[in-house]
């Protein structure tokens, strides 16, 4: 009988560290969030003892590693931004005209093909489609733009729209497959064509996980670092003409990691300030993207 | 209803039908745009890059010399922080994944760790280079080497492996794990020689898709502070005298492929050009291999779906 308890109790233990140990990898994930926010937020305070919140906000230049440094955030701000309304202006016709056409046209031969063609998309590593920018797209705009500087927003924004098409699509498609297929039914029987139904019937009931698809696809190209580091400049400069060159967030950061910079100096801290303000940046899009495909969940259950 | 109106309505669907075709055309032509895209990278970079590409350029080091310039250290290196990748990410993944799928209670530390993983998806690499930067360099002085170049494309692509192994486990039915413990096995033993190995394919697809994505990844490196020239080779892990195996490469200083082609990309002489778009192509080359494998291995699994 001793035998018998002891083999089970020496069982239950082993069970029981094996579960605990499980559960530690499970935890990997929430010290990696805590690390990413510890080191961001701590940097930046550091970086806030000697500059003013004001000052970050309110001013017109960004030139930490010249003498007279300024820090003004919306310089690298207005970059992203125009870099990613370029971007979307590519990725939002294109990847939508994708997804309805898929998901209300297309045969299922084309699809099956289709999709993990437009997955290839997604997979091509940024570092080759930052070269295919300036290699490229970029000699092709200036061939149909003179006077277009040889790094530009304009040129790291299409390629990047390129790159998250399939992020535009594919999830765009999904929502629009999970719209019962009696909405499309009724419409049909009014009397409506396919096309009359996908636009005046489908996409409007996948409006929130449409947008939630979009808000997506911004979220990476906000992100996304290799493309504007190659292809978009160095020179920090306030405004929305996607015609100039200018840094980004991320491609700052990349600059400076490559510089011989004075590691714990303040112009070494406003990397992690840029960090800061790109991971509340994609963290805002990423709880917006949730929360509209939350909304589009519950109400194509209802 | 007079004749006029049919007319009237005729014309009506014969726009109505012109217009859908247009519309089914602009489709096509957009998917057409994006595989164009596609097939112009490719032959670009074939045609920049493969005069340079040969045996040569994958057995030399880097140099001043374009035409002299190879790309070994950077492949060794991408090798090696790879092998650190997976062997962190993938013990790290999977166990998270069964302790989510198969263990965790429906409580609030569970649910917080749902939201997280979903939060750190879509965190921008970057970002997971910069808090390498802060934590494994700064504050843990583990220096800036192969080791925590592994480390943080492991935990970068933890997520991705997360997801796909749960989905994996989702798929293998109750009955499979009511059957074991009827037999008398423990909880672990019907997840170890069951559960996990019945959700084996689904699991490997996504170790796959997470490699191929780290592989790939250039900007935690370069944050992290890759060392674009290397002239040397980090040293054997395997040993003429005892104990054989050494550990010594994981410190050494790293570079990897796709930081060696950022580096020729950004040089302003034209003759490195085509070493980059070598570069490029034997990366492309790498990333879409592996991702052809995880394409095919979905394939098979469906393909030999037992339930």
């Amino acid at each position: 009988m001793t035998v018998v308890r002891t083999w089970h109790a020496r069982r239950r233990a082993r069970e029981r560290l094996l579960e605990s140990l499980l559960m530690l990898a499970a935890l990997v994930s929430v010290a990696v969030t805590v690390a990413i926010v510890y080191v961001l937020v701590a940097e930046s305070m550091a970086f806030f003892d000697s500059v003013g919140f004001a000052e970050f906000v309110a001013d017109s230049q960004w030139t930490p590693l010249f003498e007279d440094a300024h820090y003004g955030i919306g310089v690298l701000l207005s970059a992203t931004l125009t870099c990613t309304a370029v971007a979307l202006a590519v990725a939002l016709p294109v990847g939508g005209w994708i997804a309805i056409y898929l998901s209300e046209f297309a045969s299922p031969a084309i699809r099956d093909i289709a999709k993990p063609l437009l997955e290839l998309l997604g997979a091509v590593p940024t570092i080759v489609y930052g070269y295919f920018a300036l290699m490229f797209v970029t000699p092709l705009l200036r061939y149909l733009i003179p006077g277009l500087p040889g790094f530009n927003l304009l040129s790291a924004g299409i390629v990047m729209g390129i790159m998250i098409i399939p992020y535009v699509s594919s999830l765009s498609e999904d929502a629009m497959r999970a719209v019962p297929m009696a909405l499309r039914e009724a419409s049909c029987a009014m009397g409506a064509s396919r096309l009359q139904t996908a636009l005046g019937v489908v996409v409007p009931s996948a409006a929130a996980g449409i947008a939630s698809a979009c808000v997506l696809a911004v979220s990476r190209a906000m992100g996304e670092t290799m493309i504007v580091a190659i292809a978009a400049g160095s020179q920090a400069r306030l405004g929305y003409d996607p015609t100039e060159s200018a840094a980004t967030l991320t491609s700052y950061i990349v600059q400076v990691a490559l510089g011989d910079v004075d590691q714990g100096g303040i112009a070494y801290r406003t990397v992690f300030v840029a960090g800061l303000a790109l991971m509340l940046l994609t963290l805002t899009m990423n709880v917006a993207s949730h929360v509209l495909r939350q909304r589009f969940l519950r109400a194509s259950v209802r | 209803m007079d004749e006029g109106d049919d007319i009237h309505i005729g014309r009506h669907l014969q726009r109505r039908r012109r217009l859908e075709i247009v519309f089914v055309a602009a489709g096509l032509l957009c998917l057409i745009l994006g595989m164009l895209t596609l097939v112009t990278l490719f032959a670009e970079m074939a045609r920049q890059g493969l005069p340079r590409l040969g045996i040569d350029f994958l057995s030399r080091y880097p140099s001043r010399h374009a035409e002299l310039a190879g790309i070994l250290p950077a492949w060794v290196g991408s090798l090696a922080v790879m092998v650190v990748t997976a062997a962190t990410a993938v013990p790290l993944g999977v166990g998270a994944a069964v302790y989510l799928e198969e263990y965790a209670p429906r409580n609030l530390i569970t649910a917080l760790i749902e939201i997280n993983l979903t939060n750190l998806a879509g965190m921008p690499s970057i970002v997971f280079g910069l808090m390498a930067l802060g934590i494994f360099v700064f504050e843990f002085g583990l220096g800036r080497n192969i080791l925590t170049a592994g480390l943080t494309l492991a935990l970068l692509i933890l997520p991705i492996i997360i997801v796909t192994a749960r989905e994996a486990l989702r798929t293998v039915p109750d009955s499979l794990r009511e059957a074991a413990f009827a037999c008398g096995a423990s909880p672990w033993q019907a997840l170890r020689d069951h559960v996990v190995p019945a959700a084996g394919p689904g699991i490997l697809t996504g170790i796959i898709i997470g490699l191929a994505r780290a592989i790939g990844e250039t900007a935690p490196l370069i944050a992290l502070g890759a060392v674009s020239f290397v002239s040397f080779l980090p040293e054997s892990p395997i040993r003429g005298e005892f104990p054989f195996i050494s550990f010594d490469w994981l410190s050494a200083p790293f570079t990897a492929l796709p930081v060696q082609m950022f580096n020729w990309t950004t040089r302003p002489d034209p003759d490195f050009r085509a070493n980059a778009a070598a570069a490029a192509f034997v990366l492309v080359a790498m990333a879409l291999a592996i991702n052809g494998l995880a394409i095919w291995l979905r394939h098979r699994m469906r393909r030999e779906a037992r339930w």
